[in-house]
């Protein structure tokens, strides 16, 4: 579904993390957010996904999600964020419960979304008991479960190792060319985002204000295709000239709070 | 070629090596050591009992029935003070850990008041009770009320605020994040709460034995200094540890039943 944002500001107390960001987002588009630490991509996503309330601004959605869409906008988060009481099955299950859905639907729902990601097998297990990888497909079944309209994803490959993030990488990629949601993604790796990208945005040092957003004109299912390598390349390039001045200072700078 | 050498190893000698038969070693020896000791008149009876005096003592006084008396009166004391304090201390500990009210205005009584030696207020509870069981059983309430109520709350403190934003992010209704993500998140600090009430529980039950009761273990023990019988003292303090022991092994299970996820 389209995503509206509207001069979006925000303040923690006294300090500013983003000032007047504006973007529109269009139904089925993977925007990736990046930008220097600390300026206010994580923000950002909490504001889209109605866990933040901004300090300005606003942020809407085109139409009505449809009603199989039980949690229009969903996250998939950085540490996981699994119940480890819960066996992958039950964590799966898990934002289903609440809903009034029934039974059949609720099992039929959580046996599409493990089989999606590849965990059928490992339905019984604990979280513990699963590498970062596996437990990281936990948490994308969970987003999928809910058949969201928006999917949040802050960093969700940058617990893992770099072998374990480029076979994730390639799921996400093929789980993507079945999944109608908007994606809005946060990384701080400029491979992701020149690989899943229909537009990178790229944000200033904090406050964060969008500095430039650059579209990438190669169709996401050929990007792995070598003849494409160098212009993905060049796009990686073009990130790192917008970006590293701005991460150099906001390296530099105090964190204060 | 210049010469080859070995590089002498330096690691080891730290870990834990597992020594299944010392800890046995250690205790006979323990009580073999005591017992010629009495033997031999080094330790004169009437301040430390031979080993198999005390177990002859321990015999004789479950035969004829004094000890199952005396256990049952402490008992019947210290699970009601436990729970009524556990039920009390989790109810206002979780609910601190959940609402910001109860938070700011539980949070400086309870720690306030933590310190007090709970025994201190016996003679008051005393006043309002009588000298009966409900002021020995509201003095275990009380001393295990307070640590319960702190290690609730923050135990339910310290479950990560990522995973309630999980949950609120998938839209889950409040009572649901509490059942859910808290309280299991909170167990672990919970049942660990349990060991530090368990052993105040049992320093409370003696004391207020010791200060008036005619039977429990602690009546016991006084009543046997009183009349110099070292061997029914030292029985009765073995009886303590036999309890601790039980209690903390019991625990021991629960954890592992609860927690089994780990
Ligand atoms: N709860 C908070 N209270 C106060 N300041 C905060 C809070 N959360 C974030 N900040 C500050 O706001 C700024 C933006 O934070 P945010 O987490 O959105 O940045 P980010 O771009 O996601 O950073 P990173 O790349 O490190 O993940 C940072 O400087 C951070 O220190
Ligand atoms: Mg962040």
């Amino acid at each position: 579904m389209p995503v509206h944002i509207e001069s979006v500001s925000h303040r923690y107390g006294t300090v500013a993390a983003l000032e007047g960001v504006d973007l529109d987002i269009a139904d089925g588009e993977t925007v990736v957010l990046i930008g220097p630490s600390g300026c206010g991509k994580s923000t950002l996503l909490g504001i889209i996904g109605g866990l933040l309330k901004p300090s300005d601004g606003v942020v809407s959605l085109s139409g009505t999600p449809p009603v199989e869409s039980l949690n229009p906008f969903t996250y998939i988060f950085q540490d996981f964020a699994l119940l480890p009481w819960r066996s992958v099955r039950d964590n799966v299950g898990l934002p289903l419960e609440h809903r009034a859905i029934p039974a059949a639907d609720r099992a039929g729902r959580v046996a599409a979304a493990l089989a999606l990601t590849g965990l059928t097998d490992f339905a019984d297990a604990y979280p513990r008991q699963l590498s970062g990888g596996m437990r990281q497909r936990v948490g994308i079944a969970r987003a999928l479960v809910v058949r969201p309209a928006v999917l949040l994803l802050d960093e969700p490959l940058s617990a893992l190792d770099a072998q374990t993030r480029q076979l994730l990488m390639d799921d996400l990629l093929a789980i993507w060319g079945r999944e109608p949601a908007t994606k809005i993604y946060v990384t701080h790796n400029l491979e992701e985002a020149a690989r899943l990208a229909d537009r990178v945005v790229v944000l200033s040092r904090r406050p964060g204000r969008v500095r430039e957003v650059l579209r990438i004109d190669v169709p996401v299912a050929d990007r792995a295709r070598p003849e494409h390598a160098a212009r993905l390349a060049e796009v990686q390039r073009r990130l790192w000239d917008l970006i590293r001045d701005e991460a150099a200072t906001a390296d530099r700078e105090m964190v204060d709070g | 070629m210049a010469e080859r050498r070995p590089i002498p190893f330096r690691g080891g000698g730290f870990d834990p090596v597992p020594r299944p038969i010392v800890p046995w070693l250690a205790l006979v020896a323990i009580l073999g050591l005591w017992q010629v000791a009495s033997s031999t008149g080094l330790l004169p009876p009437l301040f430390m009992p031979s080993p198999a005096t005390v177990m002859r003592a321990l015999v004789d006084l479950s035969a004829d029935g004094t000890i199952p008396r005396h256990i049952e009166a402490s008992l019947r004391r210290m699970i009601p003070g436990w729970l009524i304090g556990t039920a009390a201390g989790l109810a206002v500990g979780i609910a601190m850990g959940i609402f910001s009210t109860a938070r700011a205005s539980g949070l400086p009584i309870v720690s306030a008041l933590f310190p007090i030696p709970k025994i201190a207020l016996l003679p008051l509870l005393i006043l309002w009770f009588g000298i009966g069981e409900p002021s020995k059983i509201a003095t275990i309430a009380l001393g295990v009320f307070f640590p319960t109520a702190i290690s609730a709350y923050s135990a339910c403190d310290s479950v990560p605020r990522n995973l309630i934003r999980m949950g609120q992010s998938f839209g889950l209704p409040g009572a649901d994040i509490v059942r859910k993500i808290l309280l299991p998140g909170a167990m672990p600090g919970i049942l660990a709460g349990f060991r530090i009430t368990a052993s105040v529980a049992l320093l409370l039950l003696v004391a207020a034995e010791m200060i008036g009761a005619e039977f429990g273990i602690g009546a016991f023990v006084l009543q046997a200094g009183n009349l110099m019988q070292t061997d029914h003292l030292v029985a009765g303090v073995a009886l303590l540890s036999i309890l601790g022991l039980l209690i903390s092994f019991g625990l021991g299970h629960l954890e592992r039943w609860v927690l089994r996820w780990r």
